[in-house]
């Protein structure tokens, strides 16, 4: 009798290789690229979409939650957004489709599809693990996007947004951020979805240089049918800052990767992320952080509000290897559980070779303080008011880290849309 | 405009009975002084005036302007017009000061039937009384007492009971945690809210707040009820011979 070598394919495994096969000569790219591409295919081949017996995979198991994919067409294209903050240089990227590259105030913008058409990214298509299925797909399937180069020392006044938006169908891009050294720059990832189930990916490449300082927001606002697989890898040169602020609030099935490698001296990560959960959705949020040489710092503040039948998990590993000594590296995850039904799972991992280092890590799952409430109540508040008040304190809190005040204002209006529609 | 009737209340989760038959009456621009030793159920007395739900009344009622307030929310109680300045005012980390006052006197309007104040109004009025109570505007983006000192804290207390100017005030300890300028700061914002119809209850340990805010009758809490009342000669007495005769007399 034979064996079955393999368990049989989902639909939605099924679906991705179908996509592939029907847009394989039309996605951009020189032959190498093309090769790449098929390599990577034949990987998803083997390797299939993660389960929950892939240890990073666990609390998302993409093979069972992702039943079906939509059609490979990116679909009725959405147009492009008003940005968030009023006046900031909008990059839009609709159904992962071709940009025109141009030049704003010290920032190069160049279009993702020449990257692949002169080799520039070649190098990047790959996995970053066995178990890197984000990396997988997006390599083999991404249609477009942007790079992006700061000039040495410059410091664009605008904030850019990369907006990517994208209604039903699929779109697969990509984003590059070069920041050159002591550059300053605020850059704002947004993803937009509408009404009709979509899958996007994104990987965004960024590489902070030596005493660069960047600020870069993720706000995911995909629609409530979506799937969106994220993946935002960085590095760290001598001295660079990197703050990650991200904002989770859209999306039925969304993971969000961080992969940030602190590999200069003096160089500091921060990562603030709110993660807004309601209705059936399934949101990942999964930090791989390595400190790899002494004297580095970073810190974590994870903040979740859970509603109705919500999911949530936040992974987060931080690695110290044997050199890096002298590393400080905190790490929060805090969740405001909201609903009986809901859930959230919190998986800290702290990896450290160095002995002289500062680590720490704690998560805290909570309801709302009645001491607050009574006090607020005192004063006049209504408890549904005062609920609300308080739910927004909670995340809002980190936000007010943010140096530009009318971007803070103009993030927070966002996170208090979501939260009048939902709480 | 506040009578207490036999009032019997006891720590909801224990059981434990603290007070025990308080009887009391405040009229329109009366200030009230309710001095007691540690223990005597003070603070519960200001807590179950407020409608903080972990104290259960057994027996009794409490009179506000002639209705019963205790099937009252604390929200509502506060609409009708009842403040009370907290002992240990909370930190809400997230909720900037402003921010909340702005919330809280306007849903006080909405639940008594009038407009909301817009915003350029709102933030006249609070620059106005922030700047009586030598309050640094900037405190007031900070979030809600979070890193404030105690003298801030008491300070914000009294710059809330100023924008949304209760009938009733009770201040539960607000001298504790004060030094002398900031008591001073203190007790005038308290004085400049003294009107015929207004009642303040000002709940101390000391006598010392009762210098600056002088009190029309004081009352002596002792396990739970009004074991003796004065005028603010009594006060002074306290301050002389402490509790003891006090508490002997009435056993």
């Amino acid at each position: 009798m034979n064996m079955q070598a393999k368990t049989q394919r989902t639909a939605a495994e099924q679906g991705l290789m179908d996509a592939f096969s029907a847009l394989v000569s039309d996605l951009p790219g020189d032959a190498t690229v093309t090769a790449k591409r098929d390599r990577l295919m034949a990987d998803f081949g083997t390797t299939g979409l993660p389960s929950r017996r892939v240890e990073s995979w666990h609390y998302t198991d993409l093979r069972t939650l992702l039943r079906a994919v939509p059609d490979h067409l990116p679909g009725e294209t959405a147009a492009e957004l008003d940005p968030i903050l009023a006046g900031s240089e909008v990059l839009p990227l609709l159904g992962g489709g071709y940009v025109e590259p141009r030049e704003i105030e010290g920032l190069t913008v160049g279009s993702f599809r020449d990257a692949l058409m002169n080799g520039a990214a070649t190098e990047s298509l790959g996995a970053l693990r066995d178990d890197d299925a984000i990396g997988r797909i997006n390599g083999a399937f991404v249609m477009g996007g942007y790079t992006l180069a700061l000039a040495p020392d410059a410091a664009p006044e605008k904030i850019v947004e990369l907006q990517s938006v994208q209604n039903g169908g699929q779109a697969h891009g990509r984003f590059r951020v070069e920041a050159g050294s002591g550059s300053r720059a605020t850059i704002i990832e947004r993803h937009a979805g509408g009404e009709t189930a979509g899958l996007t990916s994104s990987v965004t490449e960024i590489d902070v240089a030596e005493g660069a300082d960047l600020v870069f927001i993720i706000v995911q606002e995909r629609g409530l049918e979506d799937t969106h697989l994220a993946q935002l890898r960085a590095r760290l040169a001598k001295d660079a800052s990197l703050k990650l602020f991200v904002l989770n609030m859209g999306g039925k099935l969304v993971r969000q990767e961080v992969d940030v490698m602190v590999e200069g001296e003096g160089a500091h990560f921060d990562l603030r992320a709110i993660n807004l959960l309601a209705g059936q959705s399934h949101t990942d949020l999964t930090l791989t952080l390595g400190h790899v040489v002494p004297h580095t710092t970073s810190q974590e503040i994870v903040r979740n509000v859970v509603l109705d039948r919500a999911r949530g998990a936040f992974q987060g590993q931080i690695r110290v290897s044997r050199e890096a000594q002298k590393t400080d590296a905190q790490m929060a995850c805090n969740s405001l559980l909201l609903s009986d039904d809901g859930e959230f799972d919190a998986k800290p991992e702290l990896e450290i070779f160095a002995d002289d280092v500062i680590c720490a890590h704690g998560a805290t799952v909570i309801d709302l303080d009645p001491v607050h409430l009574f006090y607020l109540a005192a004063r006049g508040v209504p408890e549904k008011i005062a609920r609300a008040l308080l739910i927004r304190g909670f995340v809002e809190e980190l936000l007010d880290e943010l140096d530009d005040e009318a971007l803070t204002d103009a993030l927070k209006a966002r996170v208090e849309g979501w939260l009048d529609a939902h709480v | 405009m506040l009578e207490i009737k036999n009032l019997h209340a006891r720590i909801a989760e224990s059981g434990t009975e603290i007070i025990r038959g308080l009887n009391l009456t405040v009229k329109a621009g009366e200030v009230a002084a309710i001095m007691g030793p540690n223990g005597s159920g003070k603070s519960t007395l200001s807590y179950i005036l407020a409608g903080r739900e972990d104290y259960e009344v057994t027996e009794g009622d409490i009179l506000y302007n002639g209705e019963s307030i205790l099937e009252l929310e604390p929200s509502e109680r506060a609409a009708k017009g009842i403040f009370l300045a907290f002992q240990y005012p909370v930190e809400i980390p997230g909720v900037a000061t402003m921010q909340f006052l702005k919330v809280a006197i306007n849903e006080q309007r909405k639940a008594r039937g009038q407009e909301e104040l817009k915003t350029p109004d709102f933030m006249r009025l609070v620059k106005e009384k922030a700047g009586e109570l030598k309050i640094d505007p900037e405190m007031l983006k900070r979030p809600l007492n979070v890193g404030f000192s105690g003298g801030e804290k008491k300070r914000a207390e009294i710059l809330q009971m100023k924008l949304l100017e209760p009938q009733l005030c009770v201040l539960d300890e607000t001298d504790s945690g004060l030094d002398i300028d900031a008591l001073k700061i203190v007790s005038d914002g308290v004085n400049a809210l003294r009107s015929p119809d207004r009642a303040i209850v000002v709940i101390t340990h000391y006598q010392r707040l009762l210098e600056h805010i002088v009190p029309d009758s004081v009352h002596v809490l002792y396990k739970g009820q009004v074991i003796r009342s004065g005028d603010k000669d009594l006060a002074a007495e306290l301050e002389a011979n402490g509790y003891a005769d006090i508490i002997d007399a009435a056993a």
